[in-house]
């Protein structure tokens, strides 16, 4: 990856972004830098860490899913992309641009624009319809009425409203509420989407469908798309790579399976425990690669372990083709065992 | 008792003769100035006064009608003004009527600006807040005395001191209704890029309106409350009845003319209030989710 985070298809780059909460925000980074935890500058000088030292690359058409628990700092950390929080210190560029030097009227058309956001606290404007909360970035934006009423009921509907138009947020439930929100910011149809728990109010059914709908989304549509999530089995399902913060710091980056086979540190790994790993990993990364003999059975190289598992009943590899169909390489009942088992709690490592 | 430190009395005498000097030298401008407020009070009066009074009653009720969507707020109404009307108080309560709307609505027109000034700007607050309380503290006498020797006793000093006395709690809702708008809701505003006149007129004053609506409400009762004072120094209506009353101790006078202040107040008040509780109800504010 690089590293001077100006590069064309890097979408978003945060460079040692640290963001202190409280009035005299100095001393307490120089407490930071001298190594101190949140617990100790907290303690100490009463100023709260929301973001200690960040630096990520969030490349052009990707889903970056950021993964933390409550009070990690996921929001303050989406909220410095489109700089509804100013930084401590710490450098932020979008789309090639300096966020931080952007003058007001700047930022203002780059919000318009470039970049649309979806609110863990949904903020609807509650004396609105349904219909013109969607259309509400597009009157900023200063589209004629006509256009933005057309625009905005059609994200009514693909996010499955449609009949609520007329309605009121308050006389919708919260998942309904969240999905207004969804497609407030999808309507602007823009290139980066920050995701602020997009999906946690969902219920299970919906929430799945919305992700693979994001997915869909983002593959047909080539969007950026930072989400934040507490739910790892999510991150695992929809990021093409996970950031997991911790007390404003960033813990590990890397791709799901990445993550689940080598958890950085003992706090990641409690998160892997509990997840499906069988869904998280796919088969490519645990295969024997080379031109084996073919295969009785294969499966395409984006299957995850779980999509393998039902053959070993009568096979004993099976084989990994690529998108034209050749075979790139072969796994067994083993392997994927051995990657399931790693680092599961109370088996030892068998590698 | 407590020690003569110092002589007051060249104090005091600067006080007085500075009030003589402005009003010897400013008077009339700022009679002028006061005018514009006289001819609306004056039209205002004019108008209730040519309107007839079956359809004044009607609007009353219509409008009570529309705000609480059943018939029991538009009866009360229709009664107190029959009653009104039966007690010979009608045209009285039109005068004292046309003194409030015209009260209130300048103070509208005052003190929302200034509300958005101070709920925008933690200095002007910590300025206009102590004033405020001066205003509302400061006995009506107190201000009446010297806008009587600039103006004169009549309407103009009368209508001043109303206004005076019932702005503060318009200006303090407002501040305040706009300060406790959801911050969620700004935010979401603000990631969309919105400009600052897009945010205070399609956000804050949207979602501020119905404790901004308070504010009128209680800027309306505290005009109604100045009327037996304003009548002292020429308003007449309501308040000069009571006055009469007092002054010849009939007091039947006194009280019907009480009670049709009373009569008003509740018109007033139920009617705003009604209005304040359909919009928060449609915004559901204040609901438990
Ligand atoms: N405006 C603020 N002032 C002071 N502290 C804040 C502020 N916003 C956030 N914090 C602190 O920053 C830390 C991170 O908060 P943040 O909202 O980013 O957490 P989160 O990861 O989004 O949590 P959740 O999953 O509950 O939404 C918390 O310790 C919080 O107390
Ligand atoms: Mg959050």
């Amino acid at each position: 990856m690089d590293t001077n985070g100006t590069t064309a298809d890097l979408a978003i780059t945060m460079r040692g972004v640290t963001k202190i909460f409280g009035p005299a925000p100095e001393t307490a980074l120089a407490l930071l830098t001298k190594g101190k935890s949140k617990t100790e500058v907290q303690a100490e000088t009463n100023h709260v860490v929301g973001l200690d030292d960040v630096s990520l690359d969030i490349e052009r058409g990707q889903i970056f899913v950021v993964m933390g628990l409550s009070g990690s700092g996921k929001s303050t950390l989406i909220r410095h992309v489109n700089r509804l929080i100013d930084p401590t210190a710490g450098k932020i560029v979008v789309n090639g641009e300096d966020v931080l030097s952007m003058s007001l009227d700047q930022l203002r058309t780059f919000r318009r624009t470039s970049i649309a956001m979806v609110f863990q606290k949904f903020g609807l404007l509650p004396h609105r319809s349904v219909l013109s909360n969607v259309a509400y970035g597009l009157e900023i934006r200063g589209v004629g009425k006509a256009e933005r009423l057309e625009r905005a009921a059609h994200w009514v509907e693909v996010v499955g409203l449609s009949g609520y138009e007329r309605s009121r947020p308050r006389q919708l439930s919260g998942g309904q509420q969240q999905r207004v929100g969804l497609a407030r910011a999808l309507a602007m149809d823009t290139d980066i989407l920050l995701m602020d728990e997009a999906f946690s109010a969902l219920d299970p059914l919906i929430r799945s469908g919305m992700q693979e709908q994001l997915i869909e989304l983002q593959s047909s549509l080539n969007k950026t798309i930072l989400f934040i999530t507490h739910d790892f089995d999510e991150a695992l399902k929809i990021g093409n790579r996970i950031a997991v913060l911790k007390d404003g710091a960033v813990q590990q980056v890397g791709k799901p399976e990445e993550i689940v086979l080598n958890p950085a540190n003992a706090h990641i790994e409690e998160f892997v425990r509990d997840v499906n790993k069988a869904r998280a990993i796919h088969v490519r990364t645990i295969m024997e690669k080379g031109a084996f003999e073919p295969c009785e059975h294969t499966v395409p190289m984006d299957a995850r372990c779980e999509d393998v598992l039902p053959w070993f009943a009568e096979h004993q590899w099976v084989g990994v083709t690529n998108a034209d169909g050749g075979q790139i390489g072969r796994v067994s009942a083993r392997q994927v065992i051995r990657a399931l088992a790693k680092y599961s709690p109370d088996v030892a490592d068998p590698v | 008792m407590f020690p003569e430190l110092i002589d007051t009395r060249p104090l005091r005498r600067a006080v007085d003769d500075g009030l003589n000097w402005v009003v010897r030298n400013w008077g009339g401008e700022l009679e002028a100035a006061a005018y514009p407020l006289l001819m609306f009070l004056n039209w205002i009066e004019r108008l209730l006064l040519a309107t007839p009074w079956w359809l004044i009653v009607a609007i009353l009720v219509g409008l009570a009608f529309l705000a609480t969507r059943n018939w029991k707020l538009p009866v009360v109404v229709l009664v107190a003004l029959v009653f009104m009307g039966i007690m010979e108080l009608w045209r009285d309560a039109m005068v004292t009527t046309a003194l409030m709307l015209a009260a209130t609505l300048t103070a509208i027109v005052i003190s929302i600006p200034i509300g958005v000034w101070m709920s925008r700007s933690m200095r002007v607050r910590q300025i206009v807040t102590p004033v405020l309380d001066l205003m509302q503290t400061m006995p009506s006498f107190v201000y009446l005395i010297p806008a009587v020797m600039i103006f004169g006793p009549g309407k103009i000093p009368a209508l001043l001191a109303t206004i005076v006395y019932a702005s503060p709690p318009l200006m303090r809702l407002t501040d305040l209704g706009l300060r406790n708008v959801d911050p969620a809701v700004m935010e979401a505003s603000r990631a969309f890029g919105d400009t600052p006149t897009q945010r205070l007129f399609g956000v804050q004053v949207p979602l501020a309106l119905p404790t901004i609506l308070a504010g009128v409400n209680q800027t309306t009762m505290m005009a109604l409350a100045m009327v037996v004072i304003a009548s002292m120094i020429g308003a007449g209506g309501l308040g000069y009845q009571v006055l009469q009353g007092i002054g010849r101790l009939e007091v039947s006078r006194g009280l019907f003319a009480g009670l049709g202040i009373v009569v008003l107040a509740i018109v007033f008040d139920r009617i705003t209030q009604a209005y304040g509780k359909r919009l928060q109800e449609r915004f559901g504010l204040g609901e438990v989710r």
